[in-house]
């Protein structure tokens, strides 16, 4: 879904990392990426609706799972070290998750009060 | 297999292996893994007696009632140290001391993955231990739980210098668990020899694969809980400042997302430790070895979901309350399993009561009372009635007493000759285990019911006539006895060192690679990596042609265990920079205490810390591991 | 000696500079990403702790909106600066861009280049010493807010925003500070021997921390600043 400009590429699983010029359109796709998330910031209907908290979240998980799988090469390297990091990943996620909802934070996607 | 356990063969005794393992540099420049684990088990032992002294002084003062053998304020320091002693300075390390010992043994390795990084483990583990402990003899020891609730143990609440050595002393003692479970962690994945793969490991491994992970997991959190603990008594923060709107449950949470898995740290590796001996006495593969693996992993996986149950009595509300009760109901599944794999595992073999085996019984048995008061437990109504008693005291030792530290002396019963070269004593370590048993029980037993008679924790004295009385002299005296075992374990341990019975390379008949080198083993550990075939490689080899007749006329022969030199076996030379750099981390974290005393001084010691930590970390990583490449 | 009984490989352990391993990966790159994932508990029970003290001091200054000392009538503007953040959050992630030429440089050294923009992608000083830059003028960021923000009257003890802000953004500062030291060691190990492809890993490593470091950012940006 994300990457798809760079598909080409990343289906060369174990064959070659991917090229330079893959890297610069990422790095182009982030930016994007991330003007849209400062805009959304200042773009009040946005900003102000329900939507906001889960677009947000939703976008900054995209950007880490691209820098992940490509400038981090999970997508072409051994499995193992995708299985070393998702486990990490999942256990720390969940824990926040948790704490969240033990501290009464679980509705973080309602405006919460000054 | 006519293999048998008892007397060794009247063979001459052996040479020792190539060198010497005497003078102090050699043990201060170490980077062999063996080498580091005898220092752990040392170290860990050393720790395990002055904690136990400080629970007897304990138990001393709660003989009869109303005692004034110690102080209130003395008291909170013996039993702060007392657990934070048994579970950061005794038990961990003891499980440490395995790890480092056997691991790579088990897997067919030459060492861990960074030797380096494995004595620099070491180190802070005895700087760090030395500069939690010292303060008592101040009278200045922490004095605030081993758990340290927050906002008890903020400035406000604990204004003198006792917490602050127990939050620097934890910051550097986990500096030591992380680096040792990311070396662990990359020895078990990528040092396995030729054929091992996962589910051929040694069970011993498979479970401190799982502990690294814990570790490397749960020791974060701690981590930052302690830095806010901290930064409030340091810096002025408000993280735990109730009349800045903190939340009084912030600590308990972050505390017990990490101390929960850390019970588990502390069993599994016993657990481990058990799974080795069963089979070898029993003559029989370990039942269901997959089902105990995954059992393994499932428990460590779980361990993150059920950390409230310490937190049943604060009010979290009935929701929080059945999740937190579900999970620790669920996690009693794959828990029971392996007491049943154990029996099974007995059931139909060849049983041989050597010491390790009745340890191991011990901890099969013990355990499983342990975990029924901890079932009770989970049941957030019912933990009501029993949170902060003795009953929970109760629980608590039955697993770490009855299951850690029974598991770990199976282990050192016997791993002993592999690690020294001789057998320690079988009927002195006989009467340990039956004395060791009868005193846990009576030191133990007797608190499920005075604390379901409503006595609390960390009481310092007691008023007579509450039903209380015979229970705790019951469990005085039960130290008592306790004692007595533990000075029999002392004894035989340092007379078997030295004049104990040689031992060959494989002295019980077990299956696993471990056993196929000399005892102790050369500092290569194999001449030849071998490759792996099954599960219980030396079992499976012997049904062959090989009878035992021939291995013995092979070993006889064989007097002579070559060096590393005469096989060309590259291997890491000796550095102290590992030791400089724990030097250097310890003073420049523990010096940090000084900004409460004396500011020049402060800077000057924690300035000089760093510049040895650094300096000699730079040198380190700058050097090669081995010499001549 | 062994068992006697063992067939034994010796799988090349004892060929000089390579050394047998069960998966054919390096120890240091397992190493890293267990480090990573460790690095995941600490920042996730770091940014746990931001999100429950959210909304939940007592005094001000605050975040997002202004806040009015009753005791001084003092009035204190919202602290964070969104525009500023912006801009080295996307120093950052150039830094990350540099930093996967810089390898993917070191890695292919040696491969003829002809023409500017080949010569320059084939450049491995460059690449190290630019990440490194953009992670120090991302670190000069930071030391701005932090004076800007204490200016402004928001101190270390201020109240919980206060502690649990500078708590995170300082770990994460620091992670950074750590980063760049090493980036700049390989840069000046570069420019005095050379890294070639035989350092491949080392480099990787290096990467694979700095992306890390940089992927926290993403979600501190978003969970700090872009949401009130």
């Amino acid at each position: 879904m994300a990457d798809h400009a760079h598909a080409p590429a990343a289906h060369d699983e174990h064959a070659h990392h991917p090229t330079a010029k893959t890297y610069v359109w990422t790095a182009l796709f982030l930016t994007i990426v991330t003007i849209v998330e400062i805009s959304a910031y200042y773009y009040k209907p946005w900003e102000e609706s329900w939507i906001y908290v889960p677009s947000m979240i939703f976008l900054s998980a995209v950007k880490f799972a691209v820098v992940c799988a490509v400038y981090m090469h999970l997508k072409y390297d051994h499995k193992l070290f995708r299985n070393l990091f998702v486990g990490p990943l999942t256990i720390a996620v969940l824990t926040l998750i948790g704490l969240l909802f033990l501290f009464g934070k679980a509705a973080i996607n309602l405006s919460t009060p000054a | 297999m006519a293999t048998t356990v008892a007397a060794p063969s009247y063979a001459p005794p052996r040479t020792r292996t190539a060198e010497p393992t005497g003078g102090i540099w050699s043990w201060i420049a170490t980077t062999d893994h063996k080498k580091i684990g005898v220092l752990y088990l040392f170290t860990a032992l050393f720790f395990f007696i002055f904690g136990g002294l400080e629970a007897a002084v304990i138990r001393a003062q709660l003989a009869a009632p109303n005692q004034t053998l110690v102080s209130a304020e003395l008291y909170n320091q013996l039993f702060t140290m007392h657990g934070t002693t048994m579970v950061f300075l005794a038990i961990m390390p003891l499980s440490a001391a395995f790890f480092n010992f056997l691991i790579p043994l088990q897997i067919g390795a030459r060492d861990v993955a960074f030797p380096r990084l494995n004595a620099f483990s070491y180190w802070v583990y005895l700087l760090g231990g030395l500069f939690i402990t010292a303060p008592i003899f101040a009278g200045l020891a922490p004095d605030g739980g081993w758990f340290g609730y927050a906002p008890l143990t903020t400035r406000q609440y604990s204004p003198g210098l006792n917490i602050d050595f127990w939050v620097l002393g934890l910051q550097i003692l986990g500096i030591s668990s992380l680096a040792a479970g990311f070396n662990f962690i990359t020895t078990i994945i990528n040092l396995r020899a030729p054929g091992m793969t996962l589910m051929r490991m040694p069970m011993f491994t498979w479970m401190s694969f799982v502990v690294q992970f814990l570790v490397v997991l749960a020791f974060p959190v701690i981590t930052v809980a302690l830095v806010f603990l901290q930064f409030d008594r340091f810096f002025g923060t408000n993280f735990y400042t109730l009349s800045a709107g903190a939340d009084p449950l912030l600590w308990q949470h972050l505390f017990w997302i990490f101390g929960h898995p850390e019970v588990y740290i502390l069993i599994l590796p016993a657990f481990g430790l058990v799974s080795e001996v069963i089979p070898t006495f029993s003559r029989k593969p370990l039942f269901g070895y997959s089902v105990m693996v995954y059992s393994g992993i499932l428990i460590g996986f779980l361990g993150f979901g059920v950390w409230a149950h310490h937190m049943f009595s604060v009010g979290m509300g009935p929701i929080a309350d059945t999740v937190f009760g579900l999970t620790t109901m669920l996690i009693a599944i794959p828990t029971g399993v392996k007491i049943f794999n154990w029996m099974s595992t007995m059931w139909g073999g060849a049983l041989k009561f050597t010491t390790p085996m009745l340890f191991s019984i011990g901890l099969v048995s013990m355990f499983t009372i342990g975990g029924l008061s901890g079932v009770s437990h989970s049941s957030p109504p019912a933990d009501l009635q029993q949170t902060d008693t003795y009953y929970v005291v109760a629980h608590f030792h039955y697993v770490l007493f009855g299951g850690s530290i029974m598991g770990i002396f199976a282990g050192i019963y016997h791993y002993f000759p592999k690690m020294f070269g001789r057998l320690m004593h079988d009927g002195l370590g006989k009467w340990h285990f039956w004395i060791n048993l009868i005193g846990m029980n009576l030191t133990f037993g007797p608190m499920h019911f005075s604390g379901l008679l409503g006595m609390p924790r960390r009481i310092y004295t007691y008023d007579a006539n509450q039903g209380w009385d015979v229970y705790n002299l019951m469990s005085s005296v039960g130290t008592a006895i306790i004692i007595v075992a533990t000075l029999i374990f002392i004894w035989n341990f340092f007379s078997s060192l030295r004049n104990g019975p040689v031992a060959g390379r494989d002295p019980w008949g077990a299956s696993t690679l471990e056993w196929s080198i000399p005892s102790p083993p050369p500092n290569y550990n194999f001449a030849e990596i071998p490759k792996v075939t099954s599960r219980y490689p030396l079992w499976d080899l012997q049904e062959g042609d090989l009878t035992r007749e021939h291995h013995e006329r092979h070993e006889a022969v064989d007097d002579h265990v070559p060096t590393d030199k005469e096989l060309g076996i590259p291997m890491p030379s000796d550095t102290a920079k590992p030791a400089l750099a724990a030097l250097g981390l310890c003073v420049m974290i523990g010096g940090m205490l000084l900004k409460q005393v004396n500011m020049p001084v402060f800077f000057m010691v924690v300035g000089t810390g760093a510049v040895v930590f650094v300096g000699s970390l730079y040198a380190w990583l700058t050097s090669p591991l081995e010499e001549a490449h | 000696m062994t068992a006697g009984t063992m067939p034994a490989a010796s799988g090349g352990d004892h060929a000089h500079g390579h050394h047998y391993t069960t998966t054919g990966l390096d120890n240091r790159k397992i190493a890293i990403w267990a480090l990573i994932g460790s690095e995941c508990m600490l920042f996730a029970s770091l940014i746990s702790t931001y999100l429950i003290y959210k909304g939940k001091s007592l005094v001000g200054p605050y975040p997002h909106e202004a806040w009015t000392d009753t005791a001084t009538g003092k009035v204190y503007p919202a602290i964070l600066n969104i525009p500023v953040t912006s801009f080295s959050t996307f120093v950052l992630l150039m830094s990350s861009l540099a930093m996967v030429l810089a390898h993917n440089a070191v890695v292919n050294k040696g491969t003829p280049r002809r023409g500017f923009w080949q010569k320059l992608e084939g450049n491995s000083t460059f690449w190290l010493l630019s990440t490194a830059v953009l992670g120090t003028v991302f670190l000069m960021c930071q030391a701005y807010e932090f004076t800007s923000f204490v200016h402004e009257g928001l101190k270390l003890s201020s109240n919980l925003f206060s502690s649990s802000f500078y708590t995170l953004t300082g770990f994460h500062g620091a992670h950074v500070a750590a980063g760049v030291l090493w980036l700049y060691t390989l840069a000046f190990i570069d420019m005095k021997r050379g890294l070639g492809p035989a350092d491949g890993v080392s480099v990787d490593i290096c990467a694979l921390y700095w992306h890390f470091v940089d992927v926290v950012w993403i979600a501190i940006f978003v969970l700090l600043y872009l949401i009130k």
